[in-house]
């Protein structure tokens, strides 16, 4: 491998989302994200899981910018988009000056218009993320006209077209209006607007959760396939290990607004080390019944605790089999176990 | 009876159930191939307003009130120019001012106007209302009474759209603390008791404004008209206002809002190309509903003394006049009362119609 394909495409460092939530009189601040960190290469596949409201469609608006990110640091192709200036020691420890304070650098806030061409988004609900009053063909045009991506009316409708063609949709198409279409058509004519800037690097915020599991597995091929063709980078969030596992070179894990497991996806999915994983790799229905009766099942109980009142130490403790005093100390780095394959524990 | 039969039988009546024993082969028929065609033809879109307009005119109710509208409106542009009487003065004939010409029946001639006709053997234009106490001809009287009504509520739902969709935009779009702030000036508008202040106002701003308006084209309609413009102007966005912001706070939520950030486009043109189409169906009706209960208030101030300035006239106070003569000539309360609801079904009737073709969830 040269040097120049090692350098990572996105890099997101101690992210934090907080949302201002009001409680009686004060607000109080709602940790959707709190503290991630990740890298996506070019053309790599990060798949996202964890179950639904643990931040997961936080962390792909953030990066976007589309949430103005309440701390951390996020870096695309050697620019750092935001900065809110915290400084990390080697451990990822925060720096603290003599009064305890966070130290604080410069911070970054770059126009991310430029950027809009490179990152994009697939969104989840194939209905509400296209305008009812706009034809496909105004639709798959929008980014076209924001960045002058033509230079006459003929070149306008010439992209659209091809872009079409790309996602499996042809000219007909083009003009009808999208509640004219399928799940499964909409979601392709969302992925041909992403599509349309040319971008490096697409956001697929559980881009295919909605759809029939038939038209799912066409949808995934076909993202599979644009990413062979054009060498897009995706950060592929799901709830869903199943969906992922195919797609993924990597795979990460969310709890609560926190990372608990990262590896590589076939690692992962054949040696897990997080209890959280563990968990959501035996919910996972076993086709065959005679190995689904030896295997031993762990069965999650009680329910995910409100982000509103996070559990002390760590995130995970209230349903963990595995928790011990410890886990209520103090929360758990998210160490390397070895190969890049990292997770936050204390007893495993 | 077979037994399956015997079983769709079982729906309650009140339940909301579908009959399934109506879903015999019988009762569904063959679409023929034009059926089809049809079909065909209604997938094929062209564009929003295209199809907009096409769902309109098959709404005959709101077509014929769009006709009626209109025809009203070249109906009041165009018989000033024909009947030969003056709104504003009394009848005269052979250039004397005809005394005898006061409360006269419908299609009455008064006796100097017949004793005049017997002796050219001219034929004068009918007094097609008759006339009204002042001798004043209330078949024109009625005419400038609608022109001045419908322009009134015209003008003020102009206005009422031009700030309340800007206002509401803005304030719904961006959130926060802008739209605590916009919002919670609403909220003081719209507690404003309007009808106190409007009358205030009035007041106040006739006595300003009549000698800036002297010797223009406004002093015909007075500086009560022009106060009661700048009032609706102040006080009527407020109800638009809201309204739009609440659409667009539920709109905002649509992912399509997001893709478009998520694309790059401009704020502005966000509200232009996904937020303002999206209200418009709102905008409409409400803006079409504003006419009418614009010409309404109008009435009303009229009745106070606070309407257009006399002689000019308007559909309320003509009404409001008619009423010291509602026994001896019940029609001169009635036309102009007929007219009111004319314009006012009309105008809602539209409005329906606008919201059913433009509103494409419904289709
Ligand atoms: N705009 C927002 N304002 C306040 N809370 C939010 C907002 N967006 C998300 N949340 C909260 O943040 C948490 C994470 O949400 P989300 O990122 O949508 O989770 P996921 O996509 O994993 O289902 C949830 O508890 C949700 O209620
Ligand atoms: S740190 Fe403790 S509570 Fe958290 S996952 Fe590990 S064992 Fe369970
Ligand atoms: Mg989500």
């Amino acid at each position: 491998m040269s040097e120049n394909e090692k350098k990572p495409l996105l890099k997101v460092e101690h992210l934090k989302q907080y949302f201002p939530v009001s409680q009686g009189f004060h607000k109080i601040p709602l940790k959707a994200v709190d503290d991630i960190s990740f890298e996506i290469m070019p053309g790599e596949t990060l798949g996202l899981v964890g179950e639904s409201g643990c931040g997961k469609t936080t962390v792909g608006r953030t990066i976007l910018r589309l949430y103005e990110p309440t701390a951390g640091r996020i870096a695309f192709e050697d620019q750092v988009l935001f900065d809110s200036g915290e400084l990390y020691d080697e451990e990822g420890n925060q720096i603290l000056d003599e009064k305890g304070r966070p130290k604080k650098g410069r911070r970054v806030e770059v126009n991310m218009l430029p950027y809009r061409k490179k990152m994009q988004m697939v969104f989840q609900d194939p209905y509400s993320s296209l305008d009812p009053r706009m034809t496909v063909e105004e639709i798959v045009g929008e980014p076209l006209d924001t960045h002058h991506l033509y230079k006459n009316k003929k070149e306008r409708r010439e992209k659209v077209l091809s872009l079409l063609e790309t996602v499996g949709l042809n000219a007909e198409h083009a003009m009808r209006y999208a509640h004219e279409f399928s799940g499964g058509q909409r979601q392709r004519i969302g992925i041909a607007r992403a599509l349309a800037v040319n971008p490096s690097f697409i956001v697929c915020d559980e881009a295919v959760s909605a759809l029939d599991v038939s038209i799912q597995a066409q949808v995934l091929n076909m993202f599979e396939d644009l990413q062979d063709k054009l060498g897009i980078a995706y950060l592929f969030i799901a709830h869903d290990l199943l969906v992922v596992q195919h797609i993924s070179d990597r795979i990460a894990v969310m709890y609560l607004g926190h990372m608990m497991e990262i590896a590589d996806a076939d690692e992962l999915m054949n040696h897990p080390i997080h209890p959280y994983t563990l968990s959501l790799l035996s919910a996972i229905p076993i086709p065959d019944p005679e190995t689904a009766r030896h295997s031993h099942r762990i069965i999650l109980e009680g329910d995910v605790p409100s982000p509103l009142h996070m559990p002390t130490g760590c995130p995970f403790r209230t349903r963990c089999k595995y928790a011990t005093e410890k886990c209520a100390m103090e929360r758990p780095p998210l160490t390397d176990r070895g190969n890049g394959h990292k997770c936050a524990c204390w007893n495993r | 009876m077979t037994e399956t039969e015997n079983i769709y039988k079982k729906r309650q009546i009140l339940s909301a159930q579908i009959d399934l024993s109506k879903f015999n082969k019988k009762n569904f028929d063959k679409a023929t191939d034009e059926e089809k065609k049809q079909q065909e033809v209604m997938g094929e879109s062209s564009s929003f307003l295209k199809d907009g307009l096409r769902r309109l005119r098959k709404n005959h109710m709101a077509m014929a009130s769009i006709i009626i509208l209109i025809a009203l409106i070249v109906a009041i542009i165009v018989i000033p120019m024909i009947v030969p009487y003056s709104y504003s003065d009394m009848i005269t004939v052979n250039g004397h001012r005809d005394g005898t010409a006061v409360n006269l029946p419908p299609m009455y001639y008064s006796q100097r106007e017949l004793q005049y006709m017997q002796e050219t053997g001219e034929k004068l234009f009918p007094h097609i209302l008759g006339t009204d106490s002042l001798g004043r001809d209330y078949f024109i009287r009625v005419v400038y009474g609608t022109r001045v009504s419908l322009s009134v509520g015209v003008v003020s739902a102009v206005m009422v759209l031009i700030i309340g969709v800007i206002y509401g935009t803005i304030s719904g779009y961006f959130g926060g603390k802008v739209d605590l702030i916009m919002m919670r000036i609403v909220d003081i508008i719209y507690s404003l008791p309007d009808m106190l202040i409007i009358i205030l106002l009035s007041v106040v701003l006739n006595a300003r404004l009549t000698p800036l308006i002297k010797g223009t084209v406004l002093a015909k309609l007075g500086g009560n008209m022009l106060a009661m413009f700048i009032v609706f102007a102040l006080l009527y966005w407020v109800g638009m206002a809201r309204l739009v912001r609440g659409q667009i706070l539920s709109i905002k939520n649509n992912e399509y809002i997001l893709a478009a950030k998520a694309i790059g486009t401009p704020n502005g043109q966000i509200m232009r190309k996904h937020i303002v189409p999206n209200v418009l169906s709102i905008i409409i009706i409400t803006t079409a509903l504003q006419v009418p209960s614009a010409i309404f208030t109008e009435s009303y101030l009229s009745f106070l003394g606070l309407g257009v300035n006399l002689p000019m006239t308007s559909l309320g106070s003509l009404a409001n006049d008619a009423r010291a003569t509602i026994t001896s000539a019940p029609y001169r309360l009635l036309v102009p009362a007929l007219v009111i609801v004319v314009i006012v079904l009309a105008l809602n009737l539209i409005g329906d119609g606008l919201r059913d073709a433009f509103d494409s969830k419904l289709n």
